[in-house]
């Protein structure tokens, strides 16, 4: 891949890292990142990873843009709100970049789509709120060998964790899916909104280091902080042998739509 | 007294105790959410009476944190 004059220049801060260079640039240029809800955490990668020049961005949210998302969400302007989110964040990627590439996936991620979209995408992040999604996401990466980067924030805090082929996934930590309302929500609970920023750019960074091969993921540890006394603490883990997916004696061997599987247990009651 | 580590900060204990005491003494809230890690290995939920913590020992609590999107 050639870049032209302006592209050198636009990147010329990535071009004069060492570790990055030209040839770091073309693999940012030729990468393709896909960013799971166009919300807290999806607004800053997808404007880092816009401005990154990141060759294709694919967005996946079905919902619209709400006055008190704005507060956090930093993709979308007051002038959005009701738009469709995925469409909000394509004009802004295009107006930071008009070199990427963005395809719209305007939908939510369900059992049934999963893997068809992820299937095109060099590196997957999460940047969701809830946890039906968030195992999905995690079962479908593992299925399909494709490396993730998991963001959770509540109030003053935040985890992230990078999962690649053999890392230790999400469910070697968390097992299982909470009961839904066991652990409240941002839009329960609340979030200080640039915990958000905080944690979206440590994920940015993570795809821009898989893309690039710069570094050390943040695989096998989870990274913890609370933005309260900003203490950050990284948690060693390895894979675990129990785990329901990647373990010795796996039990889960399709995708599953938590969400509607415990709606329809609630039924039966 | 024993000297034991709990997400970072070192904690004395009197004798060993098991995960589900040190989770209660440490007023963990939700402990039916939390996931252990003792010496960098998971402990399943259902061993929490009986795994031990002792001199010298490791351990993480690990919170779901869902957050993001709306």
């Amino acid at each position: 891949m050639d870049f032209t004059e302006d592209q050198i220049e636009r990147y010329s801060r990535h071009i004069l890292l060492e570790d990055v260079g030209v040839e770091g640039q073309e693999k940012i240029a030729n990468g393709k990142v896909l960013i799971i809800g166009a919300g807290g955490l999806g607004a800053p990668v997808a404007l880092y990873l816009a401005a990154a020049g990141v060759g294709t961005i694919g967005i996946v949210d079905g919902d619209v843009v709400d006055l008190s998302n704005l507060q956090r969400q930093v993709i979308h302007f007051t002038a959005d709100v009701n738009k469709p989110k995925v469409l909000s964040a394509k004009e802004k990627i295009h107006l930071i970049n008009p070199d990427v590439k963005v395809v719209v996936h305007q939908e939510f991620l369900t059992a049934s789509n999963a893997l068809d979209i992820i299937k095109d995408y060099d590196f997957i992040v999460d940047g969701t709120d809830n946890f039906p999604v968030k195992f999905l996401i995690n079962d479908a990466c593992v299925f399909a060998g494709k490396p993730f980067s998991h963001g959770g924030i509540l109030r003053f805090e935040g985890q992230t964790m990078t999962h690649v082929p053999g890392s230790a996934c999400y469910r070697c930590l968390f097992n299982s899916p909470p009961p839904p309302n066991a652990v409240p929500t941002c839009s329960q609970a609340g979030v200080l909104g640039a915990i958000a920023g905080m944690l979206g750019t440590i994920q940015a960074a993570e795809a821009l280091k898989y893309l690039t091969g710069v570094g050390e993921l943040l695989t096998n540890r989870l990274l913890v902080f609370n933005a309260k006394t900003m203490d950050f603490r990284k948690i060693t883990t390895k894979k675990n042998e129990n785990c329901p997916i990647c373990g010795n004696r796996p039990v889960v061997k399709e995708l599953v739509d938590y969400e509607q599987a415990y709606c329809e247990l609630k039924s039966k009651h | 007294m024993k000297k034991i580590v709990v997400n970072g900060k070192t904690q004395e204990i009197e004798e060993a105790i098991s995960v589900l005491d040190l989770i209660k003494i440490n007023k963990v809230l939700q402990p039916e959410m939390v996931s252990v890690q003792l010496n960098q290995v998971f402990v399943n939920r259902e061993d929490f009476k009986t795994s031990l913590v002792d001199n010298g020992d490791e351990i993480d609590f690990l919170y779901f944190m869902g957050g993001g999107s709306f």
